[in-house]
């Protein structure tokens, strides 16, 4: 079968399931198992309407439960053992972590990308928003700002392995620098330090059109009165944008925010592609990565201290966007 | 001089002409009203001279200044809007502050001013609330507020009141009519479609219909006198029974036979021997009926609808024509056995408006 009509029997064996468990669920529950007759159909039919929610909630739940719940519970028990899971060694993996040099580089690192990535997307898309909004091609300008989310992580390193290709025939920073007149060509992704950030740029670039996409639906909908009696009040296009309408969408860009700190704490690909976590580049989860296989034991308790880290982000940024709903 | 004019101003769109040659001298210290049914653009107009809209034509001068290329915050005015749009992310204070905020004024002088409007509006104890924290009576306090702060020249309101409830709603209009005659040298600009607020407020009305003014003067006149038909119907409540006839009788007073019904009625308006078979229609305010057992009157019918209302009595009548616009009496006091029955109509000759071609004929 060729992938294709693989993929579509996939899906209609997907949708068709879920409708056909809805419907067949339902029947059941109205005409077997609780019908609205005999002797006292009124309570039937309320018993039917107590169990529907649970009938409707099930296959999510199950579905949850298998992928999500047991994977944590069994990864942290997994981590309590040593390199085949063989023997129990309680937290000797989060110690070995303590003492491993190369964890805190990655820590480190990834401090760094959690504290400059999703500032500068919010950032760039908080600009780019504005100032696609009120322009004729603003939307062929918005389209070519968000294409790049919807390449995958993998493809994106790929393509700007080439900008950053050691080579003036190649890539991109090198021609630039070689038609400034620099003779010899440099490997930027092996820059000490600052290679992280040439790292960052990618994932940066990928999610400033994520940013501007939202914001733009927020800076929307903030009244245009507030933004005219602002102009009557004598407030430039400066102050207009930073102290009538940001403070007006501060929900919005909190959740932006954290959902890409989220992101940040889990993307790998990124590093694992450019430099395979090399020249001082590791963040946490291409680490997690670099022991997966060899240690799952290790592997598991690095995947615990990003799912703890994480955390805290992913409740505010739940609590914030239920705000925001409200 | 005059505080503000505007001379041949209009407003367009591309191709499309909103408002064409808008002549108007408002003095220091008026109040006039733009009234005028939904877009027929009132609201541009003030907007126009707020600076919100770019003004296509013509000229505006405020205090003897041509202001149409002038930045909105320079030209000495506040707008007070129907949605009141504060600032939600900032307290009372700094909503009312942020005008002198933006222009740099000393922190003393922001203060003081603040607070003497503050003071005036009664918002002392809601100063440092967040707009969502106040009710719609507050919110528009602190909106009318803000533009106090700024000491402006020109007031203009864009249907200040249309988002209170109706207690509320008087309560803000006479606190408006108080603000007003607290300061006896602002001018304000009051847009709204509400008459009662236009009636009570104004010191002029201005109509706006057919993208210009139909006309403007103290609503009094604008009631007593109407121009046109439009602005007859458009003031006053119910609107005014516009009945068709033709002059029989010329002089100072002129007299009409009805088409319908064939009565006569005698009305002050005078008129030209030339006039005489002159098709008209006469215009009776629904409060200017009286019912009569005379020969002269200027509609007979039978009442098919009776609104009793305790202090009115609201007559509508029944048509030959069903297309015609319904004829309404509005009496004083409680009738409550008229409903079917037949009555016959005159009023006051002082009182009888005509019309012809749509333009009244005291003003030709």
């Amino acid at each position: 079968m060729s992938p294709l009509l693989q993929g579509m029997v996939t899906i209609l064996i997907g949708v068709g399931g879920c409708v056909g468990y809805f419907y067949a669920a339902n029947l059941l529950l109205d005409r077997v198992i609780f019908p609205p007759s005999g002797r006292d159909p009124g309570r039937n039919i309320s018993r039917a309407n107590a169990v529907r929610p649970w009938l409707f909630l099930a296959p999510a739940m199950a579905a949850l439960g298998l992928y999500l719940v047991y994977p944590v519970v069994g990864s942290f028990w997994r981590s309590l053992y040593n390199r085949d899971g063989g023997s129990f060694i309680g937290l000797g993996n989060y110690t070995d972590l303590a003492a491993d040099p190369a964890f805190r580089t990655a820590l480190f690192n990834n401090l760094l990308w959690v504290l400059v990535v999703p500032a500068a997307s919010t950032f760039l898309g908080l600009i780019a928003a504005q100032l696609t909004d009120r322009i004729r091609w603003g939307n062929i300008a918005k389209s070519m700002i968000f294409m790049p989310m919807a390449i995958s992580f993998v493809g994106a390193s790929l393509i700007w392995k080439f900008v950053y290709a050691n080579e003036a025939d190649i890539g991109l920073i090198n021609a630039i620098r070689a038609g400034l007149g620099f003779q010899d060509p440099i490997d930027v992704i092996q820059i000490p330090f600052w290679n992280t950030f040439f790292l960052m740029a990618i994932l940066i670039w990928i999610q400033t059109g994520f940013a501007m996409v939202i914001l733009s639906a927020a800076l929307r909908g903030i009244p245009d009165e507030t933004i005219e009696a602002a102009i009557l009040d004598g407030a430039n296009p400066f102050q207009i944008f930073f102290r009538v309408m940001v403070p007006q969408i501060t929900g919005t860009i909190v959740v932006v925010w954290t959902t890409i700190t989220i992101l940040v704490l889990k993307v790998f690909d990124i590093v694992y592609t450019m430099t395979g976590g090399n020249f001082g580049t590791q963040i946490l989860p291409s680490y997690m990565m670099s022991y997966m296989f060899k240690d799952d034991g290790r592997a598991t308790a690095v995947a615990f201290v990003i799912m703890l880290i994480v955390l805290p982000v992913m409740v505010w940024n739940i609590l914030q966007a239920r705000k925001e709903m409200r | 001089m005059a505080g503000l004019t505007l001379s041949g101003v209009g407003k367009s769109y591309g191709a499309v002409e909103v408002l064409k040659g808008i002549d108007l001298e408002i003095e220091t210290g008026e109040l006039v009203v733009f009234v005028g049914p939904s877009g027929c653009g009132k609201s541009t107009l003030l907007r126009m001279i707020a600076g919100l809209e770019r003004i296509t034509a013509g000229t505006l001068t405020i205090d003897g200044v041509r202001v149409n290329d002038v930045p909105p915050a320079q030209r000495g005015i506040a707008m007070v809007f129907q949605s009141y749009a504060l600032y939600p992310h900032m307290s009372v204070r700094d909503n009312m502050a942020f005008a002198l905020k933006i222009a740099g004024r000393s922190r003393d002088e922001i203060d003081a001013a603040v607070t003497r409007a503050a003071r005036r509006l009664q918002l002392e104890p809601y100063l440092d609330r967040l707009p969502k924290a106040l009710s719609g009576g507050q919110r528009q306090r602190v909106a009318i507020g803000r533009a106090i702060v700024r000491d402006p020249k020109v007031y203009l309101f864009d249907e200040p009141l249309s988002n209170l409830d109706a207690a509320l709603r008087v309560a803000t209009r006479i606190e408006i009519a108080q603000l007003k005659e607290a300061m006896p040298d602002s001018t304000m600009i009051y847009v709204t479609h509400d008459q009662v607020e236009a009636m009570t407020l104004a010191s002029r009305i201005v109509v706006l219909a057919d993208k210009g003014v139909a006309q403007v003067g103290p609503p009094l006149e604008l009631y007593e006198k109407p121009r046109s038909e439009f602005v007859a119907q458009f003031i006053g409540s119910p609107a005014m029974n516009l009945l068709e006839g033709a002059i029989s009788g010329t002089g100072e007073t002129t007299e009409v036979r009805l088409a319908a019904g064939g009565g006569t009625i005698a009305s002050k308006v005078p008129t030209e021997p030339g006039d005489k078979g002159r098709k008209v229609r006469v215009g009776i305010r629904p409060e200017d009926m009286e019912a009569t057992d005379g020969e002269d009157y200027a509609f007979e019918g039978r009442v098919e609808i009776l609104e009793a209302l305790g202090e009115v009595t609201q007559l509508y009548f029944e048509r030959a024509d069903p297309e015609a616009d319904p004829v309404i009496a509005k009496l004083a006091g409680v009738h409550a056995g008229l409903r079917g029955k037949t009555l016959r109509m005159t009023a006051d000759p002082g009182r009888v408006h005509l019309f012809a071609g749509g333009r009244s004929l005291l003003w030709r």
